[in-house]
């Protein structure tokens, strides 16, 4: 079993059989994480590179972990300890791991677009570990997998995500993912912090968490990046958290069995109130383990077995 | 003298309503006579004869904006290469902005310029002298001094005057010299570090948008400033359905206002952007609503020419990140082309279009040029309207490749032009 093609850039461009095919394959792969010994020879003689131009704990370790419980051998750079600080350019740095022949290269990079210049230019896979504000599309596999776990189902269910959608590439990859398998997807934040149109990608919008919350089956809240918020998007993150922070308080709207998922890193007291991210509807770490299994299926199915011509 | 004669071609000369077959005569690199074409008939000893039958003749195209690059980018484009761009375009009068290094706010860069043009140059080159010193929008330029070196006009194109009371001053002074102030209009304010028009497609690829307001707000800003010191206002490659209504009416009131559109904008969408970086220019494409504006624009005269944004970068400031690269795309060379499109759609008679790009942006500038009448330097572009022809980048007479019109067959191609008489473009 294979994926028909090179790389993943976006979930925009999967279609809905593939993504199937990815969590049942995902499935299979979370046994071996939980063996003694971890770790199966599907990608023996594989090389990765996790080539990484942002700070990551979780994505980065993911994808490590991954390729190693897959016997392949992975490497990583950060952009910090690379010639990208001597000015290198992101083609060059790109053409030059190339011509060590790495089977796959994992990107994740500031820039918009980043991994799509990759894809275009390199004959091995590409993998996108986040690209600007763009897509993020291993993020939006592990949440949909998790979502799966817990209700058997996608389709029907309703995902809210709160917090910044316009810098977002965790809420784009997820509302592309979780509209192709049939779940109504509501957007909430403060109106600064919702993109033009995004209706058009199939999902609501609203700016009032209380009303959002009632009958929402998965509340997915988005990390506010305390880091980009160069311009005046909300007045203080006191008032962020009042308004579109989730308290047990806030929860008592919500359904008894809502699930709450956060990509991570939290801002404890933001986005989160310390009992919730805690509290028994949190799914945060399971989402951490599923992140290794999706990884694993993804290389699987772009790099395992032999390749077809 | 030298003496010249095109032979039967299909003149097309808005300045002086002239559509028809004609011979034109040339002596001493100016238009001596036109007469009905009379084919075989003898035209005597002496006379370098071309053969124009099947081809329209037109008065040499005029492009109000170009970016030269020298001094200071030589490796994207020098006077040399831009100019014979322009001429393999029709191009026989081109305007080159100030944004060079260092930019064109002294005498000294203007006379520079107007030196290299008339050794190495192809095409006549106006440069257009920087408003503020150093572009850097606090103190005005030297613009008499300027305009005696050889400027025609002022802008501090690719860097909008900001302060609200320096770009009054800017036009009071220029105007009382006769200057015409060139806008770029844009609040960078609001655009912040916006790279591609704001929308459902800059949601959808995660880039940063840029509203129509960053420009339409500025577009009112200067209109106001027109009206307020009566003084001459041309505002560049206009892109967005506000900034038209906004011109449209201040023309309606008798505001002193002309404009300007691209090829570009008036031919592609944000749709077709994805990340290719020979797609981001700014102002940025925009919507099929603001193409169709911009259309109805130049029919109505809202928009009064055509203007390249000719904006040559190298691989170095386009084969990066889509956000870290330049702005700009080269236009001389495909200008024409792309824009007999609007005259295969039937949006633009060849006439018109021929007014759009020669005849009016001469008047707009108060320059000899744009016009075959007799008398008038013979600055003559030839075309060929049936050539079918793909855009190869690789063929450019320009240094620089940035184009978003690579691979695009069009009908319609500049077979020939002369300068003063003298051929300076042939098609190979």
């Amino acid at each position: 079993m294979r994926l028909k093609r090179k790389d993943i850039l976006t979930i925009e461009e999967l279609e809905r059989d593939e993504l199937e095919m990815i969590f049942s394959s995902a499935a299979s792969f979370k046994e071996v994480s939980e063996r003694d010994i971890k770790k199966v020879p599907t990608l023996r003689g594989r090389t990765i590179i996790n080539l990484f131009y942002e700070p990551s704990t979780r994505t980065r370790t993911a994808f490590e972990i991954a390729g190693k419980r897959m016997s392949a051998d992975v490497i990583n750079i950060s952009a910090s300890a690379s010639s990208v600080k001597k000015g290198e350019t992101l083609m060059d740095t790109a053409k030059n791991l190339e011509a060590m022949k790495p089977d796959c290269i994992v990107i994740r990079h500031s820039s918009a677009g980043a991994s799509h210049i990759l894809a275009g230019l390199l004959s091995c896979s590409v993998i996108n570990a986040g690209d600007g504000a763009h897509e993020h599309p291993t993020q939006a596999l592990l949440d949909i997998f998790t979502i799966k776990e817990r209700f058997g189902r996608v389709e029907g269910l309703k995902v809210l995500i709160v917090g910044d959608i316009l810098h977002s590439r965790v809420a784009r990859s997820n509302i592309w993912g979780l509209k192709k398998l049939g779940a109504e997807v509501t957007v909430c934040g403060p109106p600064t912090m919702i993109p033009p149109h995004i209706e058009r990608l199939g999902c609501s919008v609203t700016y009032n968490i209380d009303h959002a919350i009632e009958d929402a089956d998965v509340i997915i809240m988005l990390r506010i990046q305390l880091e980009r918020q160069r311009a005046t998007l909300f007045p203080s993150l006191r008032e962020y958290a009042r308004c579109w922070g989730l308290s047990a308080e806030r929860l008592k709207r919500a359904k008894k069995d809502v699930l709450i998922m956060h990509p991570g890193p939290v801002n404890r007291g933001v986005e989160l109130s310390p009992e919730v991210i805690d509290g028994p509807w949190s799914v945060i770490l399971e989402q951490v383990t599923n992140g290794v299994a999706v990884r694993m299926a993804l290389f699987y199915l772009l790099l395992g077995g032999v390749k077809e011509d | 003298m030298e003496r010249v004669v095109l032979r039967g071609g299909r003149i097309i000369d808005p300045s002086q309503d002239m559509e028809g077959l004609y011979d034109i005569f040339i002596m001493g690199g100016r238009v001596a006579s036109i007469k009905p074409a009379e084919e075989g008939s003898p035209v005597g000893e002496g006379w370098l004869e071309y053969d124009c039958k099947g081809l329209v003749v037109a008065p040499g195209f005029v492009d109000l904006h170009t970016h030269l690059r020298e001094p200071g980018e030589e490796y994207k484009e020098t006077i040399k290469t831009g100019t014979l761009a322009a001429a393999a375009g029709g191009f026989t009068t081109i305007l080159c902005m100030a944004n060079t290094t260092p930019p064109n706010d002294s005498e000294a860069v203007t006379r520079f310029i107007k030196k290299r043009a008339e050794e190495e140059g192809t095409v006549k080159v106006h440069p257009v002298g920087a408003i503020t010193k150093g572009l850097e929008g606090k103190e005005l330029t030297e613009m008499a001094e300027l305009k005696e070196a050889g400027c025609v006009a002022v802008s501090d194109d690719g860097r909008p005057l900001m302060n609200t009371s320096l770009m009054r001053r800017a036009l009071e002074y220029a105007g009382g010299l006769g200057l015409t102030v060139i806008s770029h209009c844009e609040d960078i304010y609001l655009k912040e570090d916006g790279v591609m028009n704001e929308g459902f497609e800059a949601t959808r690829l995660g880039l940063k948008g840029i509203p129509a307001q960053v420009e339409s707000i500025m577009i009112a800003r200067d209109i106001e400033l027109c009206e307020l010191t009566g003084s001459r206002l041309h505002i560049a490659h206009v892109s967005t359905r506000r900034g038209v209504e906004l011109i449209r009416d201040a023309k309606r009131r008798g505001v002193n206002v002309t404009a300007e559109a691209t090829p570009h904008h008036l031919l592609l969408t944000d749709r077709m952007v994805g990340y290719d970086t020979d797609f981001k220019m700014n102002p940025p494409l925009r919507t099929e609503e603001d193409v169709e504006a911009l259309r109805e624009a130049l029919k109505d005269g809202t928009i009064d020419c055509v203007a390249t944004d000719h904006a040559p970068h190298s691989s170095i400031e386009k084969d990066v990140e889509f956000d870290m690269a330049k702005d700009g795309v080269v236009g001389l060379e495909t200008a024409f082309g792309v824009l007999m499109r609007l005259v295969h759609e039937g949006v633009l008679t060849l006439k018109e279009l021929v007014r759009l790009l020669s005849t009016e942006p001469a008047k707009l500038m108060g320059l000899q040029a744009g016009s075959l009448s007799v008398g008038s330097p013979a600055d003559v572009v030839v075309i060929d309207t049936e050539r079918e022809w793909t855009v190869e980048p690789e063929t450019f007479r320009s240094l620089s490749r940035n184009t978003p019109f690579k691979g695009w067959t069009l009908k319609g191609r500049v077979v020939r032009t002369f300068v003063d008489g003298r051929v300076v473009y042939e098609e190979e």
